[in-house]
């Protein structure tokens, strides 16, 4: 399959690149191009310019600083996957990165391209959610912070303006007793998410959940953040009936809709399942160190 | 539209022409160098079969566009045997009977040869892992896995 035609640019800068956005109206930005060149080839984008930001290696980065572990926007999966800061303090990130697409996929996507695409069946926007991030855009007028909470908007649609490039992905950087993880079902790799659950937790000096984020992947329009559910495990014991019933209450978030990945309701229940998962999961790591 | 001149290295030799600039680098690969043993499978980024090294890490060559390589090494299935000798895992799939159909094979190959470089001496699990972005068909991967064990086992003796 071929994708129609397009001029093809390649900025030197980012303000270059944010200049040539600003001149098209029909562009698109090109980074790993693991979603974008697939939906080029079934015809379901036709930008008349890519620009091509695989050059802007200063947007590679995974560092701590100021309270956040910053992460460039151009950073590829398999980085991500190989840094040992990630896999030490980050094990929902880690989790996360991992079930993305398939290995060879996660040598060029990148992890900005997963939040801009916005596709609610991608598995970093949950992630994002949980973790309370924040995304940093650039346009012409500078840089913009956005909270992860507030950039999905819709399926395929991100509050970013046409104008403004997604560049730094920013999580509240580790604290100690503070963990997460994240459960995903698959049909094989490589597919999307038949949902999935991304859990960050922090527990107090007595044990107790001192804060809980969930974000839940491919059951509904955009990720969910399962408000009621982290409510409910406010300076709460992470016990059993607890777990159970944030789980439930995570699922009750969910809106799904039945497909060729299964029923709404059999969906429904695996949040729940997912859900308790990777809350066990989240205290063990953040009882016991790190695993 | 637009047309760009590129040049870069395949296999060891230096290539250049113009592209259009929706030319996917699978295409450039087969139609322009005429190296046909990197094969086009599903079309849509899950089979693998066109793997390609970019810079010595495997990439699906149906998913990027010629013109984005400019000025980086690429290798083909073509690049793997060296001086009529053939790659350990080339023969490790020989020896191993890690194909049926072959369309899988070049991709597959070029994704193990890949893993063997980063990891010499990988697990089974760690291999189905690596693979896993690559799809077969006929064999069930039992024998693709022994070919790249046995392709590990060859390349520590050398």
């Amino acid at each position: 399959m071929i994708p129609p035609t397009f001029d093809y640019v390649v900025p030197k800068s980012l303000t270059e690149a944010v200049s040539l956005l600003s001149e098209n109206g029909e562009a698109k930005i090109l980074a790993g191009g693991q979603s974008l060149i697939p939906m080029m080839r079934f015809r379901l984008a036709s930008p008349a310019v890519l620009i091509d930001i695989n050059r802007l290696t200063d947007l590679e980065y995974i560092r701590e600083a100021d309270g956040w572990l910053k992460i460039g926007a151009l950073t590829r999966e398999a980085d991500l996957d190989a840094s040992q800061l990630v896999h030490d303090r980050y094990p929902l990130l880690a989790d996360t990165t991992r079930v993305v697409a398939d290995p060879l996929v996660r040598n060029l996507s990148t992890i900005g391209g997963n939040l801009a695409h916005a596709d609610p069946a991608n598995d970093h926007p949950a992630t994002m959610l949980a973790y309370g991030a924040e995304i940093v855009a650039t346009g012409p007028d500078g840089e913009r912070v956005i909270p992860a909470n507030d950039f999905f908007l819709g399926p395929f649609e991100s509050a970013l303006a046409p104008n403004e490039i997604l560049t730094e992905i920013r999580i509240p950087a580790y604290q100690p007793k503070s963990a997460g993880a994240y459960f995903k079902l698959e049909r094989k790799v490589g597919d999307f998410a038949t949902a999935a659950v991304a859990v960050q937790i922090r527990l107090d000096g007595s044990g107790n959940c001192a804060a809980a984020g969930i974000g839940l992947t491919n059951v509904g329009f955009t990720p969910i953040k399962a408000i009621a559910a982290e409510d409910a495990l406010d300076g709460k014991p992470l016990n059993d009936a607890n777990i159970k019933a944030a789980s439930r209450l995570a699922s009750q978030a969910a809106e799904p809709e039945s497909d060729q990945r299964g029923p709404a309701g059999y969906k429904r229940a695996l949040v729940k399942t997912l859900t308790g998962r990777a809350l066990r999961k989240a205290l063990e790591r953040a009882e016991g160190g790190l695993s | 539209m637009s047309t760009h001149h590129i040049s870069l290295t395949v296999n060891g030799a230096p290539a250049e022409a113009d592209v259009e600039a929706r030319m996917l680098l699978v295409h450039f690969i087969r139609e322009h160098l005429n190296l046909t043993g990197t094969h086009i499978g599903c079309d849509t980024t899950s089979c693998g079969a066109c793997t390609v090294h970019l810079n010595g890490k495997p990439v699906k060559s149906c998913t990027l566009f010629a013109v984005q390589v400019d000025g980086t090494e690429v290798r083909t299935v073509e690049g793997l045997a060296q001086n009529g000798n053939l790659h350990p895992i080339q023969e490790g799939f020989h020896q191993e009977h890690g194909l049926q159909c072959g369309y899988c094979t070049p991709g597959m190959m070029m994704t193990a040869a890949a893993l063997l470089e980063q990891n010499p001496n990988p697990s089974e699990e760690e291999i189905r892992w690596g693979i896993s972005g690559n799809l077969c068909r006929c064999t069930g991967y039992v024998n693709i896995v022994k070919a790249v064990q046995y392709a590990a086992g060859k390349m520590q003796e050398a």
